[in-house]
């Protein structure tokens, strides 16, 4: 515990802090990239992304440490990792495009037979006895107890510089994701635009494999945003809060993982972020669950009282328990079961309200259905006064107010 | 011949028969745009399988098949509830859910010591296909001796069951399936619910999943859930003949995957042999790599050729 918080405080020696500020970072930039990737419904490309990356890596260790003995050299690794990606997403667009085959296959498709391509290689490594084999366990899964100082401060840059370029790219990323076509017509490269944004998750996919592992990656990329999605419907809120989700789950994973042996970052930063999504999911006021929760059981409410209060207007008994209790709690019901007069009175009231909503329905039968989700409120409330006065009138001739601008008002 | 065997024909077993088993059931997968829940269905099977092994202390148990196979189900429902009360897209949910399960479980490997001792993470994402031997074999006609091949690997034998328990699965509900993966709406109106069919058709993926995951690993289970359905189905439009194709391209790359991992580096002068659960996934790619290029009417090539001579005409 205590290893915890010094790790969480940054006193838990230079290279952890640095490692904790990398994944920050990390998590920061790939919850930004993230959101866009979730808006354009394209998640699980990234699965795709992550798996292509090990062909790449494994033919990379191998040229590097036979021509130039450089196996365990990071850049190299990550510059294999990036270009077999790179391919990798360019044949899953392939053959979206030029087969019978939908996203889904094609991403399935790649994913599996890159990675097989990579475990061959891992063997093939393995079988030659190349020194310096051990540092590419930790591509699988991540692992930064064993992280070089100038490794980690590579990880951390390279993930600020993504996260900068999604903020300055934000106006047309969000363009593409709600209106493409739009997008297109304004003079934007939509492809163009398409391939940055995919450019820029591949970016953040190498960054985080040494940190989380390329099969846990994608979760970075994933969990925020959706998390962050229950929160607001503004992009750059949007972006900020999966930012910050990304950042805090990443720090506090890593800060955990440091904290003792045999606790890998990849999985604990993971871990860290769903439960970020599931207090999103619980509490939050826009989308949670209590949020609509207390929404159902207000709704619930205002029907049951208007029911009851219409069977007091008709005289007639009120048996169902959750309508009773619902008039008695607010006074309208004695402990007898005979309305109250209060009751009488508000039974009245929507007895009235009731029966205009009819008329009105009758009237005037598309607009009542346009608003038909309002027609729980006193129509007063819904319909400007004057077609209010028209309904009286119509409902009850003798007794109408004789108001011109009243009369003169619908139709 | 001892040698192969005894070494080489349970492999090409095992790695056909998982092969087998996936790829049937993939075709549905694919044709209800449903091709990554093998994906996640072998990642999610991990927790499963780790709190299984420590119930048991066994590797070789049902605790872990039975733990894998409620993993599996645990998932499918929190991606369905995710999806529904969260309104969050599909594949979103499925990547929270896949992701944050594999999480734990090599969370919970790491933390009770299991790791390195029976189980990790790198044999389940590859599996241990060579490992699989037959020492009751010594001549050909032990192929047909009930006795001898009893004495088969209990996985080959748990497969070749799940195998049965598959095509069986498919035979029956035949239509069913069918109409339900291309009309759900038809299928409900007729009175089959295509939602109770694709919970069926999940925990059918589970199953083989699981069965074939401790032998051949998780990235041969995605790819031999995608790989032989998409190459049948660049192949024809009728589903029967899809189901017969999807199921000779799983067992020719089940044989030549292995094959090639075994004697493939031997060919080339090299003195080692290749992951073979990587190589079946290789050559089922591949193969659908040329279904896509030159099937008879889908293919890439064949298309271009037919464009080019609607535009000379």
């Amino acid at each position: 515990m205590e290893q915890f918080f010094a790790a969480l405080t940054l006193s838990a020696g230079y290279n952890t802090a640095l490692v904790c500020i990398g994944a920050a970072l990390l998590g920061a930039a790939s919850g930004a990239i993230g959101v866009f990737v979730l808006l354009r419904k394209r998640t699980l490309i990234s699965d795709a992304v992550s798996h292509a990356t090990l062909p790449g890596v494994a033919l990379a260790f191998i040229i590097a440490q036979i021509y130039f003995d450089a196996g365990r050299s990071l850049p190299v690794l990550l510059f294999g990792a990036a270009l077999s990606a790179g391919i990798g997403v360019l044949a899953v667009d392939w053959i979206k495009a030029h087969t019978r085959l939908t996203e889904d296959a094609a991403i399935g498709t790649v994913l599996s037979t890159f990675f097989a391509v990579g475990m061959v290689l891992l063997t093939v490594i393995q079988s030659l006895s190349l020194t310096g084999q051990a540092g590419l366990e930790g591509f699988l899964l991540g692992a930064t107890s064993g992280m070089l100082r100038s490794e980690a401060l590579t990880i951390a840059v390279a993930a600020a510089l993504v996260g900068f370029a999604v903020v300055l790219r934000m106006k047309e990323f969000s363009l593409l994701c709600f209106d493409e076509a739009f997008a297109a017509a304004s003079g934007y490269n939509v492809r163009w635009l398409d391939r940055t944004l995919l450019l820029l998750l591949l970016g953040i996919v190498v960054i985080g494999l040494k940190t989380v592992g390329l099969v846990l990656i994608i979760a970075l990329a994933i969990i925020p945003p959706v998390a962050a999605r229950f929160w607001t419907d503004r992009v750059p809120v949007l972006v900020a809060i999966a930012a910050g989700i990304g950042a805090s789950g990443s720090y506090i994973g890593a800060a955990l993982s440091a904290s003792a042996p045999n606790m890998p970052t990849g999985g604990l930063i993971v871990l860290v972020l769903f439960s970020f999504f599931v207090v999103s999911l619980l509490i939050s006021p826009v989308r949670g669950i209590l949020a609509a929760a207390l929404k159902h059981y207000r709704f619930q409410r205002i029907v049951h009282l208007r029911q009851g209060l219409l069977a007091i207007a008709h005289e007639e008994p009120v048996m169902e328990p959750l309508t009773r209790s619902i008039l008695r709690r607010g006074g309208f019901m004695g402990g007898d079961g005979q309305p109250t007069v209060k009751g009488q009175s508000e039974a009245r009231l929507i007895e009235r309200d009731q029966k205009l909503w009819n008329l009105y329905r009758e009237m005037h039968p598309e607009e009542s259905h346009a608003l038909a989700d309002w027609s729980l409120k006193p129509i007063g409330e819904v319909l400007p006064a004057d077609t209010v006065n028209v309904l009286e009138q119509e409902l009850c001739p003798q007794f109408a107010r004789t108001d011109e601008t009243g009369n003169g008002g619908t139709n | 011949m001892d040698i192969f065997l005894q070494f080489d024909l349970p492999s090409i077993l095992l790695g056909s028969l998982a092969a087998l088993a996936c790829g049937l059931l993939g075709n549905f997968l694919v044709l209800r745009k449903q091709a990554l829940m093998g994906d996640a269905i072998s990642h999610v099977v991990l927790p499963g399988i780790v709190l299984g092994f420590l119930f048991s202390h066994s590797t070789d148990s049902w605790a872990m098949m039975l733990g894998a196979g409620a993993a599996a189900i645990f998932a499918v429902l929190l991606i369905e509830l995710i999806r529904r009360v969260g309104n969050v897209e599909p594949g979103a949910a499925m990547g929270v859910v896949f992701t944050t399960m594999f999480a734990a479980g090599v969370v919970i490997l790491e933390r009770t010591g299991t790791a390195g001792v029976h189980l990790d993470v790198e044999h389940a994402l590859y599996g241990n296909l060579e490992s699989a031997i037959w020492l009751d074999a010594y001549s050909l006609s032990d192929l047909w001796n009930w006795q001898a091949l009893s004495t088969l690997p209990d996985s080959i034998q748990q497969l070749f069951v799940v195998n049965l328990l598959i095509i069986a699965f498919i035979v029956l509900f035949f239509k069913e399936l069918k109409i339900s993966s291309f009309d759900p709406l038809l299928s409900a109106s007729l009175g089959f619910s295509p939602k109770w069919l694709g919970l069926a058709l999940i925990v059918m993926v589970a199953v083989a999943a699981v069965a074939a995951f401790s032998a051949v690993g998780s990235i041969l289970v995605i790819a031999m859930f995608i790989c032989p359905a998409a190459t049948a189905r660049m192949l024809t439009d009728n589903l029967k003949v899809q189901l017969v194709l999807s199921g000779i391209a799983s067992l020719s790359a089940g044989l030549f995957g292995y094959l090639l991992a075994a004697f493939g580096p031997g060919l080339l002068g090299y003195e080692f042999s290749v992951s073979a659960a990587g190589m079946i996934a290789v050559v089922a790619g591949l193969q659908q790599l040329l279904a896509m290029l030159f099937a008879p009417q889908y293919g890439v090539i064949m298309r271009r050729r037919r464009q080019k001579k609607h535009a000379v005409a």
